[in-house]
């Protein structure tokens, strides 16, 4: 354990974040006159000039309809298109392009397999396992599915810390579940679940594994072959990508035998009135003109964190979560909410006599960012007996100095409700 | 600072910490939820009316403080009021909290307390979901009213 800890403190001092600050234009904005403390970064990330950039070019040089036109702007757009796919396939290390299929984001992926896959093979008497601290898109499609077949959807516990249950996993799983679908890490609480022990437990059953990467993939190196999970499912924007824009990844014999999600054009190979006949892999789960721009976009941005390197990332943003939970629990009358052993870069919170509401406006008032809310979690605000939580989440641009500033922030909503 | 002493003024954090007419009404005739799905601010107001008469108001429920003084500070506004003058509060309430700033200080009396919030559009909602579930209940209806 000491010595991972050392060995990440090296890899920290590896990311130079003051250069990389200047990568991002709106980290240099003023709110309220003061300098922008975007502590946001699990809601959305803040975009690198290379992603920006990126876009503009496509939109001034390359602009064109994909796997149309035999003109030699569709040639270039639909290169760039499908090269991005090559650049997800190597991020996720999926075993072929076929398995990458761009969606609107980690929301659209979920209910494009509750909707193709799980009418297919759910049925009623049928269970599908969430746990307590998934995020509203790793609930309600299943909820909605689970309506329609007359399946059961069941709940895995957490303990006092946010962890889940892993002894419930284990007893709930049965001849009977068809599909579990959890987050890779908790929007909420942080919780980094342990998915490849989940995968393993759920594979030796027969069921089918979905893992909601939106946390996941901006924080974990993740290697789908090497997990084994079925499904992945994140969007662009929480990975410092354009917003509209996700992938899903799934198993191509898992995507092969599933049908079509939308029906229109670039899913079709030949269309009748009698017949229509689907196109291949991944297109078959394309309908439409795709988001062309937020496709280059996603790829220049995962080009740009690999650039850095995940594990220099994950360790600045774990030392970036040590330093902060430290700090806060200083606070008196703070009371840190998601307490696991294994977290990502976020840190939920409640101030004794003081509504997260309220944090938020105060904060505001600083220039500093944070969540306030439910965060698209109420299961989750249910279980930890609170209404709303204050929540900082670090990215891969954030400081030491921000936490300062976050906790000075507090010390001023402490005062003005004093 | 200046914005958030006038947003979180006196009157507003002394009703937040000690809301009036803070518990439930068994008498009341009608009982309405608010809720606020963005926040999740959720209160339930609870109405005994007398005829035209609003005979004794009170109010449960948790939210943010702006939220919670401003459902203390209508109920200890419109007791005892008719309809017709609730009514007339909540219209000059509403006029104030969206920025209307020809409000004398005779017509807002306590509710002057809120000027600050039209300075703050993301709480707009937040000051007026009490008066809203009020307006709501006032009209008969009986269900869950929403400020989204």
């Amino acid at each position: 354990m000491t010595t991972a800890l050392i060995q990440k403190d090296h890899q920290a001092a590896d990311l130079d974040v003051a250069r990389i600050r200047e990568d991002f234009p709106i980290l240099g904005r003023q709110i309220h006159g003061k300098p922008l403390v975007y502590l946001d970064n699990a809601a959305t990330t803040q975009k690198p000039n290379a992603v920006i950039d990126r876009i503009t070019r496509y939109y001034t040089h390359e602009n064109s309809n994909v796997h149309r036109g035999v003109h030699h702007l569709s040639e270039v757009a639909t290169a760039a298109y499908e090269g991005a796919r090559g650049t997800v396939k190597r991020f996720i290390n999926a075993g072929s392009e076929k398995e990458i299929v761009f969606v609107r984001g980690t929301t659209e992926g979920i209910n494009l397999v509750a909707s193709s896959f799980g009418r297919t093979n759910v049925k009623a008497g049928d269970e599908i396992l969430i746990s307590a601290i998934e995020h509203h898109s790793n609930i309600v499609p299943w909820q909605m599915l689970c309506q329609e077949r007359g399946a059961t959807l069941r709940i895995i516990p957490v303990n006092d810390a946010g962890e889940l249950l892993m002894d419930q996993v284990r007893a709930m799983l049965n001849e009977r579940t068809r599909l579990l679908a959890v987050g890779h890490a908790s929007n909420a609480l942080g919780t980094i679940n342990p998915i490849r022990e989940i995968i393993e437990l759920a594979h030796a059953n027969g069921t089918t594994v979905l893992i909601d990467g939106a946390q996941g993939v901006p924080h974990l190196e993740v290697d789908v072959q090497d997990l084994d999970c079925d499904f992945y499912a994140f969007s662009s924007h929480k990975v410092y990508g354009p917003t509209g824009i996700g992938v899903l990844y799934g198993k191509e014999a898992l995507l092969e035998a599933m049908p079509p999600y939308q029906g229109g054009g670039d899913m079709i190979l030949s269309v009748s009135f009698d017949k229509t006949t689907y196109n291949a892999l991944p297109y078959k789960f394309e309908a439409g003109t795709p988001d062309i721009a937020g496709v280059v976009g996603l790829a220049a941005a995962l080009d740009y964190v690999s650039a850095l390197g995940l594990p220099s990332i994950a360790a600045h943003e774990h030392d970036l979560l040590l330093y902060a939970t430290e700090q806060l629990e200083e606070i008196d009358g703070l009371r840190i909410i998601g307490t696991a052993r294994h977290k990502a870069s976020v840190i939920s919170f409640v101030l004794e006599g003081v509504h997260p509401h309220d944090i938020g406006t105060i904060l505001d008032q600083e220039g500093i960012a944070v969540r306030t809310g439910h965060h698209c979690a109420q299961p989750v605000m249910m279980r930890f007996n609170v209404p709303a939580t204050g929540r900082a989440s670090f990215g891969l641009y954030n400081t030491r100095d921000e936490v300062d500033a976050l906790v000075r922030g507090l010390e001023r909503v402490i005062e003005v409700f004093r | 600072m200046s914005d958030l002493r006038e947003l979180y003024q006196q009157v507003i954090l002394d009703h937040n910490r000690n809301p009036r007419n803070f518990h439930e009404l068994p008498a009341a005739t009608r009982k309405v939820e608010g809720y606020n799905p963005l926040c999740g601010d959720h209160y339930t107001i609870y109405l005994d009316l007398d005829g035209e008469t609003i005979r004794d108001v009170a109010f449960v429920g948790s939210g943010c403080a702006i939220s919670k003084a401003s459902a203390s500070v209508m109920s200890s506004m419109v007791k005892g009021k008719s309809r017709d003058e609730a009514d007339a509060l909540f219209e000059r309430f509403h006029r104030l909290v969206t920025g209307d700033s020809s409000l004398s200080a005779d017509e807002l009396g306590k509710l002057a307390a809120f000027s600050g919030v039209s300075e703050f559009p993301a709480r707009v909602k937040c000051a007026s979901l009490a008066w809203h579930t009020l307006h709501t209940a006032l009209a008969g209806a009986e269900n869950v009213v929403s400020t989204e």
